[in-house]
């Protein structure tokens, strides 16, 4: 479970044109606005996110090559964008993830024994928790998306102080969803934070193939609320950026889009070869661009990370995920017939029909 | 309905919907009424009439137009703890929110394996018969039956409509209510006052009969009879059953009367082919064919879009003389 901390003075974004994202630490960890930085606590806090879901999906990566998981999206090289903007929230808040969002879940808190269980196909895994309102992973793109602004206006109406954030991709913003969503929240002035992680691509389709738009936050502009670029692959910019559009939403500000610039690393999914579809030339200074390594640097040399702690903290993470797959291990199979389960509040007569069939025929 | 006497009042069926909607409105403060032109104007037919005066505009709202949106917002407003009543202004329009009814309406229990459900209802005026404009009198049941998850409610009386509509907005699992426009202010009918419910899931028989089993819904339920009533001076006696919900389906019912009559004709004014109609007769087909004195018929609008030329549009729709020439037909096998 996240807490949020005291909100760091909301820096001055810049506005209109093609405008460089709005950026805390250079690529070099060097502050470029030592005045706007999260307190110490806040930055190692997101470190420590950022380690801990890099090391999800290095794991994620050699698991679904022994067979002991399913299909998966990486999303290596984009975690500051996911724990940017997933730390930003409180324990009340609602998060809506795409299918490439597992490190904002996990940062939101969905526990690593059930994530892992959600991409082996358990039900384990899907039964989300009560005391966390995260959703399962959304495999349509950008449906999601009017659902948050109807979670944030029940939280509203409910008089709660409570917001809800929800991501899509650049491709996903060209759904009609995206456009009907952000502009009933402007409408409706709700509690809602749109994250559109731009990460270059929509599986083969590079962002300049998928529409002409160069500066996807402007179209926030055609809803009447604001929309911010920021440096998706700075995680300090990203949380301050989308912690002043949280403070915002849950004073009555009504929504923003946030727009974070990254790019995806890795392929679409595990099962994808993305030398079909983009060059060497096309990934090159993205690697030296990596999240984790410039908030490393900026912590070495602010003395607030020694290379100990750092040691330590590994063994920590791994320790973890360790722990969560020997549990993940031991959930049980599904039976035959769970999958008539929860389909109804109370079954139909035809699904207890079904259930006999199978029961009968599969001897369960 | 108890036998004491429940006091009634005589009205049309969109007065009924908008009596239910006012009680619900009342007994529950996280019911929320939205959609298109529903807020000062009370809906194109007036089903929503007076509720924002009433119950104010944070309860009874106008959304922007976007239907996707609409039934959307709807699934996160049911999610996050409210009760969501939207209106699609026709079922013709629902077309845009299809992709959220088919991807997410019915499947949220499912997916979080019962973390979270959907309290929601949708209704939204079907069928033809008042000479609409082209694509205002599509009847798009079986797409929506056809969809894990998702309840249908289709009513053909005003005490009918008050007590399901009730019934949908109490019940925890998606619903969609289907009103024929034919039916809001052409048939008027005594309704309880107060609330009460009709449980979903529960067939009723309009008629008796011996001879034949007529299975319909919603609109062509006035049809149907009209058909019993020309049959009824040829000695022949039909059981005319109204659906009221197409799911859950009160299969007993249907088949309780076809092993009785042993001659079924099934009526729908939707497209002919895979038509709610066609699971019908397959259910007849595979629980009740050693009954069965004929074959099954189908009185259907056929495989092309529903007619917007006003002279024709009763071939498209059947009429109480076509179902009237299927009964003649399966008597006559």
């Amino acid at each position: 479970m996240t807490s949020p901390d005291t909100a760091p003075p909301t820096p001055t974004f810049p506005a209109g044109g093609e405008q460089e994202p709005f950026q805390l630490l250079a690529p070099d960890g060097t502050a470029t606005q030592p005045d706007a930085l999260p307190d110490p606590d806040t930055r190692l806090r997101l470190y420590r996110h950022m380690r801990r879901i890099r090391h999800f999906d290095e794991r994620a990566w050699v698991l679904y090559r022994t067979g002991r998981l399913g299909v998966f999206p990486p999303y290596g090289g984009m975690e500051a964008s996911q724990v940017g903007t997933a730390a930003a929230l409180g324990p009340g808040d609602w998060l809506f993830p795409t299918y490439r969002d597992t490190g904002a879940a996990l940062t939101h808190g969905l526990p690593v024994a059930q994530t892992l269980a959600y991409w082996r196909t358990s039900p384990h895994g899907w039964a989300m928790p009560q005391d966390l309102k995260v959703l399962p992973f959304y495999i349509p793109i950008a449906t999601q998306y009017p659902h948050a602004v109807g979670a944030a206006l029940a939280e509203k109406r409910k008089g709660t102080r409570n917001v809800a954030l929800a991501y899509i991709g650049d491709g996903g913003s060209s759904e009609g969803d995206f456009h009907e969503a952000l502009n009933f929240a402007g409408a409706l002035t709700v509690p809602c934070v749109f994250i559109l992680q731009n990460n270059g691509w929509a599986i083969s389709v590079p962002t300049r193939t998928q529409t002409r738009a160069v500066n996807l936050a402007r179209r926030a502009d055609g809803y009447g609320i604001p929309g911010v670029r920021v440096d998706g692959n700075d995680v300090l910019a990203t949380y301050v950026v989308t912690r002043g559009a949280v403070t915002r939403a849950r004073d009555g500000g009504g929504p923003t889009l946030i727009e974070t610039v990254t790019y995806r690393v890795k392929p679409h999914t595990l099962a994808d070869d993305p030398s079909r579809y983009r060059t060497d030339a096309d990934n090159l200074g993205w690697a030296e661009k990596d999240p984790i390594l410039r908030l490393r640097t900026h912590l070495l040399g602010e003395g607030l990370l020694t290379e100990d702690a750092d040691a330590a903290l590994t063994r920590e993470i791994e320790a973890e995920f360790e722990a969560a797959l020997k549990e993940a291990d031991g959930y049980p199979e599904p039976t035959p017939a769970e999958i008539l389960d929860h389909v109804f509040a109370e079954p139909t007569p035809q699904l207890r029909r079904q259930r006999a069939q199978i029961e009968a025929e599969e001897g369960t | 309905m108890t036998a004491t006497a429940t006091p009634t009042k005589t009205m049309t069926m969109v007065a009924a919907i908008n009596d239910a909607l006012a009680l619900a409105l009342e007994a529950d403060e996280t019911v929320h009424v939205f959609g298109e032109d529903v807020g000062v104007m009370g809906g194109v037919f007036r089903a929503t009439d007076g509720l924002q005066a009433r119950f104010g505009a944070e309860r009874v709202f106008d959304t922007p137009l976007a239907e996707a949106g609409i039934v959307g917002m709807g699934i996160g407003m049911g999610l996050a703890g409210l009760k969501p009543v939207a209106e699609i202004q026709f079922a013709g329009f629902l077309y845009p929110a299809l992709d959220q009814v088919l991807s997410h309406l019915g499947r949220y229990r499912h997916r979080t394996r019962g973390r979270y459900h959907l309290p929601m209802v949708i209704r939204a005026p079907y069928g033809g018969g008042v000479h609409t404009p082209e694509q205002h009198a599509d009847s798009p049941e079986a797409i929506l039956a056809h969809t894990p998850g998702v309840k249908v409610v289709i009513p053909s009386t005003p005490a009918d409509a008050k007590g399901l509509l009730l019934a949908a907005i109490q019940d925890p699992d998606p619903v969609f209510f289907l009103e024929a426009i034919k039916l809001y202010r052409s048939v008027k009918g005594e309704v309880p006052e107060g609330h009460y419910t009709v449980p979903l899931g529960q067939a009723r028989v309009v008629t008796q009969g011996d001879d034949v089993t007529v299975i319909c819904y919603g609109g062509m339920v006035e049809v149907a009879q009209k058909a019993a009533e020309a049959a009824r001076p040829h000695g022949i006696g039909v059981e005319v059953i109204d659906l009221r919900t197409l799911v859950p389906l009160d299969t007993e019912t249907v088949l309780a009367s076809v092993r009785k009559t042993g001659r079924a004709v099934v009526v729908s004014e939707a497209p002919r082919t895979n038509g709610f109609h066609s699971e019908i007769s397959a259910t007849i087909a595979e629980e009740a064919i050693d009954f069965l004195r004929a074959p099954i018929r189908r009185v259907t609008g056929f495989d092309a879009p529903y007619p917007p030329f006003t002279s024709v549009e009763d071939v498209y729709r059947p009429s109480p003389v076509r179902v009237a020439r299927a009964i003649r037909e399966v008597m006559g096998y």
